[in-house]
């Protein structure tokens, strides 16, 4: 059974310490999916991407990825599978790279040949020019730094995108630009994503299916059409949803 | 423009912000005119648009290599161009005051949010260190801290986000000022506690009458808050319009921007992109 999903996660727990931020969460992502978790900040939903990213060891329950059952410590091969693109494309890229080391290590990391035509390929795919390719980050602009990102995510080709808060520090027409690739990349390459964010609007736009969170539990699962009708079951969804769509004057 | 509005508090002509760098001159504000009345006004932009330039300038706060220049610049008919640092400081916090974005880098880590209150009220007012600290627990009831008592002696890092806003809007009214500039002053926080500290604003300044320069790259949040909306782009103002007209600007600037935000009640397979065209800067 878990074989027919490209994620999945059983009873997953995460605690730092005396706070449980995490608590049975259970969720399936199929294949090709595209997969949201909403929530405000402190409801823990950063923190499950970082698991399935492998970022955090510190956490028990079940979590399957393209069929196999992942441990603690995860092998080279996961990493070939799965990557995962940060919030900050100020902070997650190293200021003394170039985008072509930046592009590079992961390939050199995992052996992988040919990697001047990859690098080439990956900046293709994310709309860079070949001209950025010796630039470092502060040459980059916001927008331009996120595709950076996320083309080193793509360049060992991997089948699962994990996508934190990916267009929270862009401007909206940045955003629209990069919501606009992920997409693009998505279909032309079946890619499953995970996309973690705060705004209901851009999950809406990317997911077919979303997981809102609070205090660590999901609180309910559904797609995005029930979104789109205002029609979420729990009263925090709902209240979530209400508070998105901008201040109401009383009276 | 609102009914309320007599004589405007603040009337900005041809206002303009420059950096004198090694490489260049850069242009933060170009040419920006406004007249503010008791109204909520909107600034909305993206990063660079210059719009926390203008808010800045307005308090004489832009930084070193920054000049700020202006045909006019008037706080209810007075001229601000022709005042002294001292003058423009007094007018600081007493009559115009502002709001940052984040509560975690404004307020003092090493002092009790009701003493920094406190403070804030005995630099403008003469007044008892008793009744000072009066002031501000009922400063702290007005932006709606359950027990201020408690709240009052706790550290900035001891409260949450939401809260420390809250002590932030606290700090800036208690001097009653006539002009308040918010500068993203909910960004930092989540949708839910952001309502409600817009709704604690929104109640301060419609009871006491005052001027409310909102800033703010959230162009839903605006429409929704402001009374009137100025959009910038590169340092200048290409629109001005009434917050409910937003839907029918005639900017393709502003158009874009509305275009290329993902909407839940009009999905489409692929958003709308910004194309700049620099006859906007011209």
């Amino acid at each position: 059974m878990t074989t027919q999903h490209a994620i999945s996660v059983e009873k997953l727990n995460v605690s730092f310490g005396d706070s449980h931020v995490v608590k049975d969460l259970s969720f399936a992502v199929a294949p090709g999916e595209s997969y949201g978790i909403v929530g405000e900040s402190g409801s823990g939903k950063s923190t499950v991407l970082r698991v399935l990213a492998g970022l955090n060891r510190d956490w028990s329950g079940e979590v399957d990825i393209l069929g196999k059952r992942q441990p603690k410590l995860r092998d080279k091969a996961f990493y070939r599978a799965a990557q995962m693109v940060f919030q900050d494309p100020y902070g997650s890229l190293h200021p003394k790279k170039t985008v072509d080391d930046t592009l590079a290590e992961p390939l050199a990391i995992h052996g992988v040949r040919d990697a001047e035509a990859k690098i080439s390929r990956a900046m293709q795919d994310v709309g860079l020019p070949t001209s950025f390719r010796f630039r470092y980050p502060h040459q980059l602009s916001g927008g331009q730094r996120q595709r950076v990102a996320i083309a080193r995510a793509l360049v060992l080709e991997p089948t699962i995108l994990l996508l934190d808060e990916p267009t929270s520090a862009l401007d909206v027409s940045i955003q629209a630009e990069v919501l606009n690739l992920l997409q693009a990349l998505r279909h032309e390459r079946k890619l499953t994503y995970i996309l973690v964010s705060h705004d209901l609007a851009v999950v809406g736009h990317m997911c077919e299916r979303l997981l809102v969170m609070q205090f660590g539990r999901g609180v309910e699962e559904m797609t995005a059409a029930t979104l789109a009708a205002r029609a979420p079951q729990t009263a925090y969804a709902q209240q979530l949803l209400t508070a998105s769509e901008g201040f109401r004057r009383a009276g | 423009m609102t009914a309320t509005s007599d004589a405007p508090l603040l009337t900005l002509d041809d206002l303009r912000v420059d950096f004198h760098t090694p490489t260049g001159i850069v242009n933060a504000v170009r040419g920006l005119s406004f007249t503010l009345g008791r109204e909520r006004l909107g600034i909305v932009g993206e990063s660079g648009s210059g719009k926390s330039m203008t808010g800045r300038a307005i308090l004489d706060l832009i930084p070193h290599p920054g000049v700020v220049s202006a045909r006019r610049m008037e706080f209810r008919g007075k001229d601000l161009t022709a005042m002294d640092k001292a003058s423009r400081r007094k007018l600081r916090g007493r009559h115009i005051s502002m709001v940052m974005q984040d509560p975690k880098f404004s307020l003092n880590p090493v002092q009790t949010v009701g003493d920094q209150i406190a403070e804030a009220y005995r630099v403008h007012h003469k007044a008892s260190a008793r009744e000072a600290k009066e002031r501000s627990l009922a400063m702290l009831e007005a932006v709606q801290i359950r027990e201020p008592g408690r709240v009052y002696d706790l550290y900035p890092h001891e409260v949450s986000g939401g809260m420390g806003q809250r002590v932030m809007i606290a700090m800036m009214l208690i001097a009653e000022p006539e002009i308040l500039i918010a500068d993203e002053p909910t960004s930092a926080l989540d949708v839910t506690v952001q309502l409600q500290v817009l709704k604690i604003l929104d109640d301060l300044v419609t009871s006491r009458g005052m001027g409310l320069i909102f800033i703010s790259h959230d162009l839903h949040l605006v429409r929704s808050f402001c009374d009137r909306v100025i959009v910038m782009y590169g340092g200048k103002a290409l629109e001005t319009l009434p917050a409910g007209a937003l839907d029918k600007a005639q900017h393709p600037y502003t158009r874009g921007l509305l275009g290329c935000l993902p909407d839940l009640d009009h999905p489409r397979e692929k958003l709308a992109t910004l194309t700049r065209d620099p006859a906007w800067l011209a």
